[in-house]
């Protein structure tokens, strides 16, 4: 191959690059930029998202104050309602019982509180995002690829920014969970509604139905299966996500992983990682039985 | 006929991007397939013109993708016309504000679909209020008014099944009952018991027949079955490629059709249940009848009807009266066999004849 590199240039052999000092020095100008915007707002931005963390520490105060017995009662009661299902119910209260008796309880409480949060706060910004992306191809279009960005851009790169901007605890932690969980939600309420029955969406018209009204009336209640769908890949997202969050100092299950990943603690990481596990699975099947439930009317039993 | 609720005037409907500039194309004399062949745009209806008379179910008749769903979608405005006008009781849908159009469906138009379009996650009563909900009534309201309509339609009990749980005939008669509790003028009715098994749909016909004697609607049905448009239509039209083709009572359309096209419909239809005992009768009327020769029957009997009588009272002369008792003209057994023989048999009988007569013939 000697022969064919001699006689072409330069620039086709190596990729033509930007020089090494350009680029350092474009890199420098943006982080710098970054940097005064986080110093000028950092703090407006902090104190807008104050009352979410006096929410989440008080919620989280609630599961970890109270007497783990009347936890685990309420969370199985919860199970058992959503659910209505007597494996379900009794693999999860098994499955918290091991938990406590591994000394995992408080780290699972904070885990918890996390996830139910930002799972809350996925579904309410998400949802609305969704939604409008339905009634417009034009947003769709746009929403689309900046929720494949969003999917498959590396997790631990959304920590920077956050971090540069808010630096590093449970604030910071709570927006990238939310922002890396959010995109099934949208996805799928934009899909869900976009499914639906176009004969009883021309009914709905029919009769006058406003937009509102059609949007609660039919669209919604006849989406819920995909959105519920959506709310179940959310909360898996965020399980996810809560374990990266531990590096910039979200505390609960990851923070053990991190320390046995660094110490070389193999067992007490394989125990935090199972307890994420049955975390993941408690929600996931709870979650997706109440979908179900919800369905009970398509069944065609005659009655 | 009555006065008339509903009048469309030159309606075109194009689909396409460009459709109002295709509407000059189409007035031109573009046709169907050169309009979808040069320029990509599906012709929908071509210069629509009907009078809708009042309290009366107008039929509009035609084969599949003839474009009967897409006319009956512009009386409500869920379709957009390319040009024309749609008058319901004086009014012009089409100027409408969209709040003037949301209020206009609440109340004064309602409509029946083909696959029931029943809203699954709620109850046969739930659905039925539906229509009174977006109007905001009060739940008590709905509710009196659901029932009385559940009740009329023959679903007591039902109230608290969901839709999947009924069969389609009853679901439709969700349909029909969510529809009339809006207490609209209009019943737009889209091949709404074309999804139903023969024996339901006659049941569901007679459902509805029952109903408009009570309640005289104007009621907008679409068919694409010619039997069922003969029973319910006081007045018919008949669509073609988007294009109507011939419009008239049921008797005029079997007897008078158009063209090939409706003749080819109407050939095999039982005449006996369409022409009525004035068509064929002879005039002038008897000065006197006895009794014992003739009996009377009423102005728009069916020949059917006459028929039956006169084998039930053994005597083979009629004489057709008006509402005030008035002889009109006669009829005999022999004029009503002859009213009653579809064209077909006439041609098959003819042949007959011509060739026993040619055989006659000395060559
Ligand atoms: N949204 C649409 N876009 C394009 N073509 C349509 C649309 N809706 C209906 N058509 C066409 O218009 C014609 C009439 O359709 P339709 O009114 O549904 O017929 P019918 O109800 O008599 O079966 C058909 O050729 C159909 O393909
Ligand atoms: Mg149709």
């Amino acid at each position: 191959m000697d022969w064919l590199f001699n006689w072409m240039p330069e620039w086709l052999v190596e990729f033509p690059q930007i020089a090494g000092r350009n680029l350092r020095l474009m890199s420098r100008t943006i982080d710098q930029q970054y940097r005064d915007f986080s110093r000028a707002w950092g703090d407006s931005i902090e104190a807008f998202f104050r009352p979410l963390l006096d929410f989440l520490l008080w919620f989280e105060n609630i599961l970890i104050e109270t007497p783990w017995w009347i936890i685990l009662a309420a969370i199985t009661a919860i199970v058992w309602f959503a659910s209505r299902s007597k494996k379900i119910t009794i693999g999860s209260f098994v499955a918290l019982v091991l938990i406590g008796v591994f000394g995992m309880w408080e780290d699972t409480m904070r885990t918890l509180s996390i996830i139910t949060v930002c799972t809350l706060l996925a579904i309410v910004v998400g949802m609305p995002i969704g939604i409008l992306m339905s009634r417009s191809d034009k947003l769709q279009a746009t929403v689309n690829p900046i929720l494949d960005v969003m999917q498959t851009m590396p997790s631990f790169v959304y920590l920077i920014p956050i971090v540069m901007l808010l630096g590093i605890g449970l604030i910071p932690g709570l927006i990238v969970v939310v922002i890396y969980a959010m995109p099934p939600i949208i996805r799928l309420t934009n899909l869900g509604i976009r499914l639906v029955d176009k004969e009883v969406l021309e009914a709905a018209n029919a009769f006058g139905s406003s937009s509102w009204q059609k949007l609660v009336e039919v669209q919604l209640p006849l989406s819920l299966p995909t959105i519920m769908a959506g709310i179940n890949q959310t909360i898996m997202m965020a399980l996810a996500m809560v374990v990266v969050a531990s590096l910039i100092g979200v505390r609960g299950l990851g923070q053990p992983v991190l320390q046995a990943i660094t110490n070389q603690y193999f067992t007490q990481g394989v125990l935090n990682g199972l307890a994420i596990v049955a975390i993941a699975i408690i929600f996931d099947r709870a979650s997706q039985a109440y979908g179900q439930r919800l369905q009970r009317h398509r069944e065609a039993s005659h009655g | 006929m009555a006065e008339t609720a509903i009048k469309v005037r030159n309606l075109y409907k194009i689909f396409g991007n460009n459709d109002r500039a295709m509407v000059e194309k189409v007035k031109q004399g573009l046709s169907k397939t050169e309009l979808l062949a040069e320029y990509g745009h599906v012709l929908g209806l071509r210069d629509i013109n009907i009078d809708m008379p009042a309290a009366s179910i107008q039929v509009v008749m035609g084969l599949s993708g003839s474009g009967k769903s897409t006319l009956i979608r512009h009386l409500n405005r869920l379709i957009e016309p390319s040009a024309g006008e749609v008058l319901v009781n004086g009014e012009d849908v089409l100027k409408m504000s969209a709040k003037q159009l949301r209020e206009f469906r609440r109340h004064k138009i309602s409509m029946v679909f083909q696959r029931f379009a029943l809203l699954p996650h709620k109850t046969v009563m739930d659905n039925v209020c539906y229509g009174l909900h977006v109007m905001g009534k009060s739940k008590a309201e709905q509710r009196k008014a659901a029932a009385r309509w559940i009740e009329r339609v023959g679903l007591g009990g039902y109230e608290d099944n969901y839709p999947a749980q009924l069969s389609g005939g009853m679901q439709q008669r969700v349909g029909l009952a969510r529809a009339l509790a809006t207490d609209a003028d209009i019943l737009l009715m889209d091949e709404a018991f074309s999804a139903l098994d023969p024996l339901i749909r006659t049941d569901m016909q007679t459902v509805l027949l029952d109903l408009q004697k009570e309640l005289a609607k104007t009621i907008v049905f679409i068919t694409h079955d010619l039997d069922e448009a003969l029973r319910l239509g006081d007045k018919i039209a008949i669509l073609r490629d988007g294009e109507i083709v011939q419009q008239g009572t049921a008797q005029e359309i079997v007897l008078d059709p158009a063209d090939e096209y409706i003749s080819s419909f109407v050939r095999e239809v039982n005449r006996g249940r369409v022409i009525q005992a004035e068509t064929i009768m002879e005039t002038p009327a008897p000065a006197s009848v006895a009794a014992s020769e003739s009996f009377p029957v009423e102005e728009g009997t069916v020949l059917e009807e006459v028929a039956r009588r006169m084998t039930e009272e053994g005597i083979d002369n009629a004489h057709v009266v008006d509402d005030a008792g008035k002889p009109l003209g006669t009829l005999t057994m022999r004029s009503v066999m002859a009213g009653m023989a579809t064209p077909v048999l006439k041609e098959a009988l003819e042949e007959e004849t011509g060739v026993a007569e040619a055989e006659k013939q000395p060559s």
